[in-house]
């Protein structure tokens, strides 16, 4: 989960990090209020978890309190990469005598924290990452030794940062271990005119399998909150994405649902969403997946696609005959059934003989059909010049 | 021969006395592998009856180790002990853990991971369907009953491709087939796999399977070019996931242009591999390559 930055800004308040001052609100009014609890000159920033906000128009200097809340109304409800802005923060501005560039990141290929640190704080840190790769340190962390004053000394002096940043990388590091964070990254990290090392905008990534030890954000709504399908399955504990398509996709697997959106794909139709309903799924979770997946008036038709390896088709098979007796079915449901107790869960589906439902042998057939079955629905022939989404 | 697991590997269970280490060790069993114990320190000295077979249980990896030279592990216990579950095992000396665990916390993995890694000890996994030698051994929960043993290897971030792939090539059989889990870190990576297949005399060719996200596809292509010469069919799942977006396993996000399906295609063909565009297809080209080989 990624943290708003005005969250990663009390994080690193807590830690002891040096912060502008800022208030966060969510209405023009409140922004007005702020400003002038904080000085009146104040730089107003939207609030979304995405990047690019300042070419979005979503960060803007304002001269007075007046000047903040024109300011906050227009950037309040603005679109930034599809992400809708509910709150402002508005902050202190600072003089800047440098700009710095820190994070701790994870990687991959070693399987460990590397930190990341340069004096081109500020810009586009990728862009300098590209052409001047001799500007960016990247310095790899032990584990087992975390970042000491002594590690955090090498990693300013690798990223040619001045040596009061010491103080500050070692805290980051405490963010990053006790908070279970993947990323923790400040960018600018800044020198103020006075000399001070102040963290002016971060961004934290937490790690979602750590929740059971990391209360704090518990109850923060995530923005996947925002879509009201993607609500209703959270709420049933369901794997689920809205994506923009037509056919609804069920399978088990996250690699076999990614596997058999490709697949539909492939045959001129889109995906309208993925939904895994995970390893030995019961008859009930199936049947709240195709009912979360019923209720998108997106979808034209479905395609439940099972390979039994834990998980029993029968179960599977008797989940989809629990949708059918509670919701209507109108949408035309096309079922492969594979693996693990394929034939008893067939013939449960051969059992129920509902018209809208069909069987498929195999993956790409049960695909072709679905498919087939969301174009004549949609009855358009344009879908399939729509369908190239891949690869982009 | 086959890699990392024969009918000789004598497997400890943690976790077995769980309700998923219960239902897993039974498949195991029955499946041919060796399960000499279990471990749990709260139920040490009883034995778990298994059909015909008492298992007995153990209070430490180092104790069953002792017992019954054990050389593999295979991970059942929550997520908030498995990290001290693999210490313990990696601080007795096992060979290979297969942790199937899914939701460790990445600090915790990572910890584990270096631990691990510092005492000799080969981790598969976390958060993976473990690994099978078809008609020798099974450790984790890879049904048994898809293929019989042949001369494929198999390496697969996902668990249900890997099912899929494997009943697809059901006719042909397998070698190895193991499932190294879709987190951002994981033990036993593609390319440890395509090493270890390359040198096995009982596999003549390899599928790969990967998904979005990471690197770990194009770092593999690059090792097929440099150091593999048997022949390699990959599969890619993800083509049409959103950026940004998780979709299920918590290593399959695509971050900015890295990491998309479209990229790693794309190296792995330039490395001189056949990658299909659906599963089916996928194992159409193994046959292909198959044939053309005879």
């Amino acid at each position: 989960m990624d943290l708003y930055e005005h969250q990663a800004r009390e994080l690193f308040e807590e830690y002891g990090i040096l912060v502008p001052k800022a208030e966060v609100t969510d209405s023009p009014t409140g922004a007005r209020e702020s400003a002038r609890r904080l000085g009146g000159r104040v730089v107003v920033k939207a609030q979304v978890k995405t990047g690019g906000r300042g070419k979005a128009g979503g960060v803007k200097l304002a001269a007075d309190p007046a000047a903040a809340e024109l300011t906050a109304r227009q950037i309040l409800g603005m679109d930034i990469k599809g992400h809708t802005v509910h709150k402002v923060m508005l902050a202190q501005p600072v003089d800047i005598d440098g700009e710095f560039y820190v994070s701790y990141v994870l990687d991959r290929a070693s399987g460990s924290f590397l930190a990341i640190a340069s004096a081109e704080g500020g810009m586009e840190i990728e862009e300098v990452a590209a052409t001047r790769p001799e500007a960016v340190a990247r310095i790899p962390i032990d584990p087992a030794e975390g970042v000491t004053t002594a590690k955090a000394a090498q990693i300013a002096e690798a990223g040619g940062l001045p040596p009061q940043t010491v103080d500050v990388l070692v805290r980051l590091w405490q963010v990053l271990t006790r908070e279970d964070a993947l990323l923790v990254e400040v960018n600018p990290l800044v020198r103020t005119a006075q000399g001070q090392i102040l963290a002016l905008d971060g961004k934290v990534t937490l790690d979602d399998n750590a929740r059971f030890r990391q209360s704090r954000w518990g109850s923060e709504p995530t923005e996947h909150d925002e879509d009201p399908l993607e609500a209703a399955a959270a709420a049933k504990g369901l794997n689920y994405v809205k994506l923009d398509g037509e056919v609804g996709i069920i399978g088990n697997g996250a690699g076999l649902v990614m596997s058999t959106l490709d697949v539909v794909a492939g045959c001129s139709a889109r995906p309208a969403n993925f939904l895994d309903i995970g390893g030995g799924a019961s008859a009930q979770v199936m049947a709240d997946g195709l009912s979360v997946i019923l209720s998108d008036p997106a979808v034209k038709s479905v395609f439940v696609n099972v390979f039994g390896g834990i998980t029993a088709c029968d179960a599977v098979a008797d989940g989809i005959v629990q949708a059918l007796d509670s919701v209507h079915l109108t949408k035309p449901l096309v079922v492969r059934l594979d693996g693990n107790n394929a034939v008893r869960g067939r013939a449960i589906l051969d059992g129920r003989a509902h018209p809208l439902v069909q069987q498929a042998t195999t993956m790409d057939g049960a695909a072709r059909r679905a498919a087939a079955l969301a174009n004549a629905t949609a009855g358009s022939a344009g879908v399939a010049g729509t369908a190239s989404i891949s690869g982009s | 021969m086959a890699i990392y697991l024969t009918q000789e590997s004598k497997v400890l269970v943690q976790g077995m006395t769980g309700a998923e280490g219960m239902k897993h060790t039974r498949r195991m069993l029955q499946a041919g592998t060796n399960v000499v114990g279990g471990v749990n320190p709260r139920k040490a000295g009883r034995t778990v009856d298994f059909d015909d077979r008492a298992v007995p249980v153990f209070g430490s990896v180092r104790e069953g180790i002792e017992a019954t030279g054990a050389d593999v592990t295979v991970v059942f216990v929550p997520p908030a002990f498995a990290k001290a579950a693999v210490i313990e095992a990696a601080d007795a000396g096992i060979g290979l853990a297969v942790v199937i665990t899914e939701g460790i916390p990445v600090h915790d993995a990572v910890a584990f991971h270096a631990y691990a890694r510092a005492r000799g000890t080969r981790i598969i996994g976390p958060n993976c369907p473990g690994l099978i030698t078809p008609g020798q051994s099974n450790a984790g929960i890879i049904p048994a009953d898809i293929t019989k043993p042949g001369r494929i290897g198999l390496v697969s971030k996902s668990g249900t491709l890997t099912y899929q792939l494997m009943y697809e090539l059901r006719d042909i059989g397998f070698s190895t087939c193991v499932g190294i889990g879709g987190d951002p870190v994981i033990g036993t990576t593609h390319i440890d796999c395509l090493a270890a297949f390359q040198d096995d005399p009982d596999t003549d060719l390899i599928v790969l399977i990967g998904e979005i996200g990471g690197d770990a596809e194009e770092r593999a292509a690059a090792y097929v070019r440099d150091h593999v010469t048997k022949p390699v069919v990959a599969y890619i799942a993800g083509f049409t996931a959103p950026e940004g977006k998780t979709m299920g396993h918590a290593g399959a996000i695509v971050s900015g242009s890295s990491g998309t399906a479209q990229a790693k295609k794309e190296a792995l063909e330039a490395a001189g591999v056949a990658v299909g565009s659906t599963p089916t297809e996928t194992a159409r080209l193994v046959l292909a390559r198959l044939d053309s080989e005879r």
